[in-house]
C-alpha cells in the first residue's frame, strides 16, 4: 500500500502527522495553561485540590503526546532531531527538565513525607506551565526565523552561539509565538475548568480569566502572524535544492496552497468563536472544543507553511544551504515506508482514548466527586 | 569528523550524564514492570472470587505504583531526548533505525499505558469491574510494550542487523525491520528485562509483606500478597536464568571481547571454567598472566555454557588486543588498520563530491556496495576513529564484579522465593522471624542486581555506541564540557532530591497500609 507512494509523498504524508502531534500538543498544553492559574482560579486549598485533580487527570497526556512527537520527528527526520537538540541544547534541556518537575508534582504534591512540601510541588507545576509553553513556542518560531549553525558533509552540527537556542527568545517575532502559546494555553484552560469543573465560583472566575488572557493571545498571536506573512521566507529550488531568501515566502505559500490558507481561516474563525460564545452565553460549557479544533488547524497550518511548497522548515541564517527540508533531513524511504504503517494504529489509539474517557467524563469534577475518590492528588 | 579537539573530557561527561540519568531511571522501571502484572492477578482474584480484600491488596499496591510510576515517567523523558542533545552525531547515524521503536513505543505502549492507568486509579466508582480489570491488564501489557520497542533499539545497538551503510547520507539505513525487531537478541533482551522487573517486584511486595507480618499487622492481607509474590516470582527467577543464559551465548557470538571482560579471563584457552568467585589483581598484573589475586573456578563451565560445548575455546582479552590467528581472532591493530581505510574511503567519496570531481566520487561510493570491502573494512569502520588499543577494550573490574554480583544474587533470589512459598504453603510464615527479618533487607539487593545487568551492558561493550561501527568519540554532540558539567550537576541534584521524596512517601504509605474497604463493589 505504501510502497506504491513516492519518496516526497512519504516525506510530506509524515510531515502531516509530525504536524498533527504538534497541533494536538499545543492544544493539551491547556494543563500547562491550568498549572499557572491555580493561583488565580482557586481562592482556597479546597478550590485547589479541585483545579489540581481534575488537571491530574489529563497531565499525562500532554505528557505521552509530547513524547510520540519526539519519538516520531526522530523516526521520520532524524536529522532535524540531531541537528536541533544537539545545537540548541540549552532550550531543549531546559523544557525537559521543565517536564521532569512536572511529572512527579501531581502524585508527590499532598503526599505524607513528600519532603519538599506542597508548596514545592505547586511551583514546580506552575514553572512548568511557564516555562514549557514559552520556550517550545519561541523554539517552533524558528522555523521561520531561522537559527545560527550550520552542518559539515557527515552532517554534524556547529551551533554559532554560545547560547546554544536560547539567544532565539532575544528575537521579538520569536518571543511573541512563545508568549502566543503560553496565553493560548491559559485560554485553552479557562475553557477546559468551564467544561471539566462543576463548581459556580470557579466557572465564574474562568470566565473572567478567559477574557484576560484572550486580549494578550490576540495582541501577540497577530503580530507573529501578521509580521510573519511579510518577512523573508527559506525557500529551496525543487531541481536543485538550493536554498535561498525569499520575499514574502509564507503569504506566498498560504497563496500556493488554498487548503492550508482555508484550514488557517477556520483556525482561527474556531479559537475566535469558542471563545466569543463562551464569554457571551451564560453557562455554556462547550467552548473547549470550538477553541480547542481551532487550535490543532491553526498550528497545522503552520506547520505545513513551515515545511511545505518547497519551504525549509529548519532553516540556518548562518549558512543557508545548511537548512533543513522535509527532503533532506528525512528517514529512508523503506523506514517511511515502515513507519507509515505503524501509523495505521493512530485511530485506533485515538478511538480507545475516546471510549475510555468518555466513561471517566460522565461525572463532572466537583467537591462531592473528590469525597468519593481515594486516590487523589 | 569531529575536529582536533580533545574530545575525552566531553566524551566522559556525556556517558557520566548517560550513565546518571539511565541508572536512576531504572532505579523505577522495574518495579512498574512487574508490579502491574502482580496487580492484575490480585484484581483478577477479586473480580472472580468478589472478596472485598482482594480488592483492598489491589487496592494498597496500586497506591505504591502509583508513587513509582510518577517519578519513573519523570526520568524517563530526559533519555529519550538526551539521545539527540548530548549523542547528536549518534542519533544521524542511526536515527534510520533508532528512531522507529521510538516512535512506535510512544504510538503503541505510551498511549495504552497512559490512557488504562487513569481508569485504574479514578475508575473504581466510575466504570464496572471487568472494565476496571481490562484496565488494569491493558497497563500491565502497554508497560511492558514500552520495555519491550525501547530493547529492540538497545539489542539493534549491541548487535546492529537488518541495515546497511549508504554513503550518500553517511549513516546507517534499515533493510529489514524484522530483522531489526525479531533479532534474538532483541527477543532475549526483552525477556531477561522483563522477567528482572518481575523477580523485583515480587520481591518488593514480600518484604513489604513481612514488615507487616512482624508489625502484626495486616497478617492476612501479607500473607496473600507473599503467596501470590512468591509463586510469581519463582517462576520469573527461572525465565530470568534461563535467559540470563540466552544471553551470555549472544554475547560470546556477538561481543566476545564483553564475554572476556565479564569472566576476567585475558588468555583465551578451550576448556575455559567459569569464575564463580574470584578478586582481581591490579591492571598491570592482569594483563601479565596473573588476572586474580583469588578465584574460585568450576572447570570447563564457561566453554559449555557459552558454546555449548566444554572444549571449546573461550577468547581472551589478549586474543583481541594482539590477535589469535590460530583461532582466526584479528588484533584491534589490524581492525584499526582496516576501519582507517573505510573510514578514509567515505571522506575521500565526500570531498570528491564536494570538489566535482565525478569520476572518483563514483569510484569511491561504488566501495561501500562490495561486498569484499564490506567484509574486510567497513565491517571495522568504527576502529578507524581512535589508534589507541586500549581504547577498545572495556573497564574489566567493573564489568567483572557487576556481572558475578548480578549472577549470585539472582540464583539467590531463586532460593529466597522458594523457601517463602515453601513457608507459605506449609502455613508457618507468621512463626519464621529470621526469614521475615531479612526479607525486608533482600529488597535493596534486587535493586542491586538489576542496576549491575545493566553495568555489564552497558560498561561492557565500550567504547561502542553501535558495536565495532560507532565508538562514543564519534557519537557524542560537540558541546562545551562546561555545559554537560552543569547539566550532569542539574540532573544528580533534581534526581537524587526527588529519589529521597520517593522513597520517603512510599516509606509512609507502606506505615499507613490499606485502607478497609467496604462493600463488594
Amino acid at each position: 500500500m505504501f510502497e506504491s507512494l513516492s519518496y516526497l509523498v512519504l516525506q510530506q504524508y509524515w510531515w502531516i502527522i509530525v504536524s498533527l502531534l504538534g497541533s494536538v500538543l499545543v492544544f493539551l498544553m491547556f494543563v500547562q495553561g491550568g498549572q499557572t492559574l491555580i493561583g488565580n482560579l482557586g481562592k482556597n486549598e479546597s478550590e485547589k485540590t479541585i483545579l489540581f485533580n481534575s488537571l491530574g487527570r489529563k497531565w499525562e497526556f500532554t505528557f505521552t503526546t509530547l513524547v510520540t512527537f519526539g519519538g516520531a520527528f526522530f523516526a521520520s527526520f532524524p536529522l532535524f532531531y540531531a541537528t536541533s537538540f544537539g545545537g540548541a541544547y540549552w532550550v531543549w534541556i531546559l523544557i525537559l527538565f521543565a517536564f521532569i518537575i512536572q511529572a512527579v508534582s501531581y502524585e508527590f504534591r499532598t503526599k505524607a513525607g513528600n519532603f519538599l512540601g506542597q508548596k514545592m510541588y505547586e511551583t514546580f507545576l506552575f514553572i512548568n506551565g511557564l516555562l514549557a509553553t514559552i520556550l517550545i513556542g519561541t523554539a517552533v518560531a524558528t522555523f521561520f526565523t531561522g537559527s545560527g549553525f550550520s552542518l559539515d558533509v557527515m552532517k554534524h552540527v556547529t551551533w554559532t552561539s554560545q547560547a546554544r537556542g536560547l539567544e532565539a527568545a532575544l528575537s521579538l517575532h520569536n518571543l511573541s509565538l512563545g508568549l502566543a502559546v503560553f496565553f493560548l494555553s491559559r485560554v485553552l484552560a479557562t475553557l477546559y475548568f468551564m467544561n471539566n469543573v462543576d463548581e459556580d465560583t470557579i466557572f465564574t472566575r474562568s470566565k473572567r480569566h478567559l477574557l484576560i488572557n484572550t486580549l494578550p493571545f490576540l495582541v501577540f498571536f497577530l503580530f507573529f502572524l501578521i509580521r510573519l506573512l511579510f518577512i523573508k521566507g527559506y525557500a529551496y529550488d525543487p531541481q536543485s535544492k538550493i536554498v535561498t531568501l525569499e520575499n514574502f515566502k509564507y503569504l506566498h505559500n498560504l497563496r500556493d496552497m488554498p487548503l492550508v490558507l482555508t484550514l488557517l481561516l477556520l483556525g482561527v474563525i474556531g479559537v475566535l468563536y469558542g471563545i466569543a460564545i463562551s464569554l457571551l452565553k451564560n453557562k455554556y460549557t462547550k467552548g473547549i472544543w470550538f477553541t480547542g479544533a481551532g487550535t490543532i488547524l491553526t498550528v497545522l497550518s503552520l506547520f505545513m507553511i513551515a515545511g511545505f511548497n518547497h519551504t525549509a522548515f529548519y532553516p540556518s541564517s548562518f549558512d543557508l544551504q545548511s537548512s533543513l527540508t522535509i527532503e533532506n533531513s528525512s528517514s529512508s524511504r523503506f523506514t517511511l515506508t515502515t513507519m507509515s504503517y505503524v501509523s495505521l494504529l493512530v485511530p485506533f489509539v485515538i478511538a480507545y482514548i475516546w471510549y475510555a474517557w468518555r466513561a471517566m467524563n460522565k461525572v463532572k469534577i466537583s467537591r462531592d466527586d473528590l469525597k468519593t475518590e481515594d486516590h487523589l492528588y | 569528523m569531529l575536529g582536533s579537539i580533545d574530545l575525552t573530557p566531553l566524551v566522559d561527561w556525556s556517558r557520566a550524564q548517560f550513565a546518571l540519568t539511565a541508572m536512576y531511571h531504572w532505579l523505577f522501571v522495574p518495579l512498574t514492570l512487574g508490579i502491574t502484572w502482580i496487580i492484575a492477578m490480585m484484581e483478577t482474584m477479586y473480580v472472580k472470587t468478589g472478596d472485598p480484600e482482594w480488592k483492598k491488596i489491589t487496592k494498597f499496591w496500586m497506591k505504591l505504583f502509583g508513587i513509582n510510576f510518577a517519578i519513573g515517567v519523570a526520568t524517563g523523558i530526559i533519555l529519550e531526548f538526551e539521545f539527540g542533545t548530548n549523542w547528536s552525531n549518534y542519533s544521524w547515524f542511526v536515527g534510520d533505525i533508532f528512531g522507529a521503536p521510538l516512535a512506535i513505543e510512544g504510538i503503541m505502549a505510551f498511549f495504552l499505558e497512559s490512557t488504562f492507568i487513569a481508569i485504574m486509579f479514578f475508575g473504581w466508582n466510575k466504570v464496572s469491574r471487568k472494565f476496571h480489570l481490562a484496565s488494569s491488564w491493558l497497563v500491565a501489557i502497554g508497560a511492558n510494550l514500552s520495555a519491550l520497542w525501547i530493547l529492540v533499539a538497545n539489542a539493534w545497538m549491541q548487535s546492529p542487523t537488518g541495515t546497511a551503510f549508504n554513503p550518500e547520507t553517511a549513516r546507517n539505513e534499515m533493510t529489514s525491520f524484522w530483522d531489526v525487531f525479531l533479532s534474538p537478541v532483541a527477543i532475549n533482551k526483552f525477556l531477561h528485562t522483563i522477567t528482572s522487573g518481575m523477580v523485583l517486584a515480587s520481591i518488593f511486595i514480600i518484604g513489604v509483606s513481612a514488615w507487616f507480618i512482624l508489625k502484626k499487622r495486616e497478617t492476612r492481607m501479607a500473607l496473600r500478597s507473599i503467596t501470590v509474590a512468591a509463586v510469581f516470582g519463582l517462576l520469573s527467577s527461572v525465565l530470568l536464568a534461563l535467559t540470563g543464559d540466552g544471553s551470555a551465548k549472544q554475547i560470546a557470538a556477538v561481543q566476545p571481547l564483553k564475554l572476556a571482560a565479564m569472566e576476567g579471563l585475558y588468555d583465551g584457552k578451550t576448556e575455559a571454567g567459569l569464575v564463580a568467585f574470584g578478586i582481581l589483581n591490579g591492571q598491570e598484573k592482569r594483563e601479565s598472566g596473573k588476572p586474580f589475586a583469588v578465584k574460585l573456578e568450576m572447570p570447563k563451565l564457561l566453554s559449555w555454557l557459552a558454546f555449548g560445548d566444554p572444549l571449546h575455546f573461550v577468547a581472551g582479552i589478549n586474543d583481541f588486543t594482539k590477535g589469535n590467528a590460530q583461532q582466526g581472532i584479528l588484533s584491534i591493530p589490524e581492525k584499526i588498520e582496516r576501519g582507517t581505510i573505510a573510514r578514509e574511503t567515505l571522506t575521500g567519496y565526500k570531498n570528491a563530491k564536494t570538489a566535482g570531481n565525478l569520476a572518483k566520487a563514483d569510484s569511491l561510493k561504488a566501495q561501500f556496495y562490495d561486498k569484499a570491502f564490506l567484509d574486510r573494512n567497513f565491517k571495522y569502520f568504527g576502529y578507524g576513529f581512535s589508534q589507541d588499543v586500549n581504547y577498545y577494550v572495556p573497564n574489566v573490574p567493573l564489568t567483572f564484579y557487576s556481572f558475578h554480583i548480578m549472577v549470585i544474587l539472582g540464583f539467590g533470589f531463586m532460593l529466597f522465593f522458594a523457601l517463602f512459598l515453601f513457608f507459605s504453603a506449609r502455613g508457618e510464615l507468621p512463626e519464621r522471624k529470621f526469614w521475615l527479618i531479612l526479607a525486608p533487607w533482600v529488597i535493596p539487593l534486587a535493586y542491586i542486581a538489576s542496576e549491575a545487568g545493566w553495568i555489564v551492558a552497558e560498561l561492557g561493550r565500550q567504547p561502542w555506541t553501535v558495536q565495532d561501527l560507532l565508538p562514543t568519540i564519534a557519537a557524542v554532540t560537540k558541546l562545551d564540557t562546561g555545559s554537560i558539567i552543569v547539566t550532569f550537576i542539574l540532573f544528580a541534584v533534581t534526581f537524587t532530591v526527588l529519589a529521597i521524596a520517593e522513597v520517603n512517601i512510599m516509606v509512609k504509605a507502606i506505615k499507613n497500609g490499606p485502607k478497609n474497604e467496604g462493600g463488594t463493589k
